[in-house]
């Protein structure tokens, strides 16, 4: 058979493609337990991290998990449970926000430390400079006192916007109030030294990494604001 | 054999993909922050290269030329995904620090030379041997890059802190511009002067 004419070259890619197609297929499926495990381990690594635990290695990460997070639940805007056979843990935060707040599922981990303070720990998620930023920030139960945050990136700026992921700017968020005189407001991200127009309580900004630092203001802002009502309720009792 | 030797230990030094070639320099700038990433880096190079270098030498015959680098991406990509999901799979840390670059192997220049120059033309067994020789070549400088960054830049080595606590409270302090891009391409530069001038045949008249 003629090895440069046009029915051998389209016969020999056809087939070269459905080899390879077949062997990637054949990859990811007998890989995709593995990878799920991982994905949702490094998930729980993550919620630890915002009320503070470092499991001491990758094996104590679900056992961890497994003793602390004691519940978890959605809950509406109005701040009243969600039933459905859904999961909190299998929401797709990325998906949610982009839902206008009253159509919003969101996940509340409930966390319940060794001396028996109980935690209440929300997903967020928003836009960097360069990609995804998210993170998780947890409160005390009187629904405003911040306990601890949590925040990663996918690919900001090393030295610059990845300093987002470091405690010296998530602990910043440690004592801040939620809500003030009855009033929700998110906690703000303001250049260092200003102050924000309103009276909620700030954190520094990251020098030289204006928009990532803006990015977690307003993801601070709009992931927050539609649990309002779940923390009010929170203070209340 | 004295022919497969040359093929082998040639792209370490006298024939260097990254020093002597300039090729893949774009992944030596993203991935040398730290050790870790560096090496995993290194080593999903060398196993794409030997393995895309033995696939095309075994097929170099039935390749329709007016394809051939149709068929040689195919090839790099598919090992390029496997690869990728075996990093998910087993050491999703590193995966995750990699983030895109393992996929941007595909589109390592080095990958494609080595199958346009090399295997399209030789048996498989010499193949493979220039796949991992190049392979490691480009790791050998991937890690000294690394190792001068991380150091420099995060007082770091694989992650354990090398340098004493006492320097700091004596006000060293890391160095920001090694975490950036553009002093990879410095110290490239440096080990490219440092081996150019241990080479005199390499030096341009």
């Amino acid at each position: 058979m003629n090895k440069q004419g046009n029915a051998y070259t389209l016969i020999y890619i056809v087939v070269l493609v459905v080899l390879v197609g077949a062997a990637l297929a054949f990859t990811s499926i007998s890989l995709k337990d593995r990878q799920q495990a991982n994905a949702d381990a490094d998930k729980m690594r993550q919620i630890l991290a915002s009320v503070n635990i470092t499991p001491a290695n990758a094996a104590d990460i679900i056992s961890d998990y497994n003793t602390y997070i004691t519940d978890s639940y959605i809950i509406n805007e109005a701040g009243e449970k969600v039933d459905g056979d859904l999961k909190a843990f299998d929401v797709n935060v990325a998906l949610q926000v982009k839902e206008p707040a009253d159509k919003r599922l969101m996940p509340v981990y409930v966390c319940t430390l060794a001396d028996g303070a109980v935690k209440y720990i929300l997903p967020m998620y928003g836009a960097g400079l360069w990609g995804p930023i998210w993170g998780y920030i947890s409160v005390d139960a009187d629904g405003s006192t911040v306990y601890g945050a949590y925040f990663a990136h996918q690919g900001e700026t090393p030295g610059l916007g990845a300093e987002i992921e470091k405690p010296a700017f998530s602990s910043q968020f440690i004592g801040k109030q939620l809500i003030k005189n009855g009033e929700f407001l998110p906690v703000a991200v303001v250049k260092a030294g200003q102050k924000p127009a309103g009276d909620e309580d700030y954190v520094d900004a990251i020098s030289g990494a204006t928009i990532t630092s803006k990015g977690v203001g307003s993801m601070t802002d709009v992931c927050l604001t539609p649990y309002a009502n779940f923390l009010k309720g929170l203070a209340a009792k | 054999m004295a022919n497969n030797k040359s093929v082998f230990f040639n792209p370490l030094s006298k024939d260097n993909p990254v020093l002597v070639q300039i090729l893949g320099i774009c992944s030596v700038l993203a991935v040398t922050v730290k050790l870790e990433p560096a090496v995993v880096m290194g080593l999903s190079v060398i196993a794409v290269l030997a393995f895309s270098n033995v696939i095309i030498s075994l097929i170099r015959n039935t390749i329709p030329t007016n394809i051939r680098i149709i068929v040689q991406l195919v090839v790099v990509a598919g090992l390029v995904v496997i690869v990728s999901e075996l990093l998910k799979a087993y050491a999703y840390d590193v995966s995750k620090q990699l983030s895109v670059f393992i996929g941007l192997i595909i589109t390592n220049c080095i990958l494609m030379g080595r199958l346009e120059a090399f295997a399209m033309a030789n048996r498989p067994w010499p193949s493979f041997l220039d796949g991992v020789g190049n392979g490691i070549g480009y790791t050998i400088i991937l890690v000294i890059v690394a190792f001068f960054r991380e150091l420099l830049g995060s007082g770091t080595l694989f992650g354990f802190q090398v340098v004493p606590q006492c320097f700091y409270e004596a006000g060293y302090a890391n160095n920001g511009l090694m975490i950036l891009p553009p002093m990879a391409l410095i110290v490239v530069a440096c080990i490219i002067w440092v081996h150019r001038s241990f080479n005199k045949d390499l030096q341009d008249k």
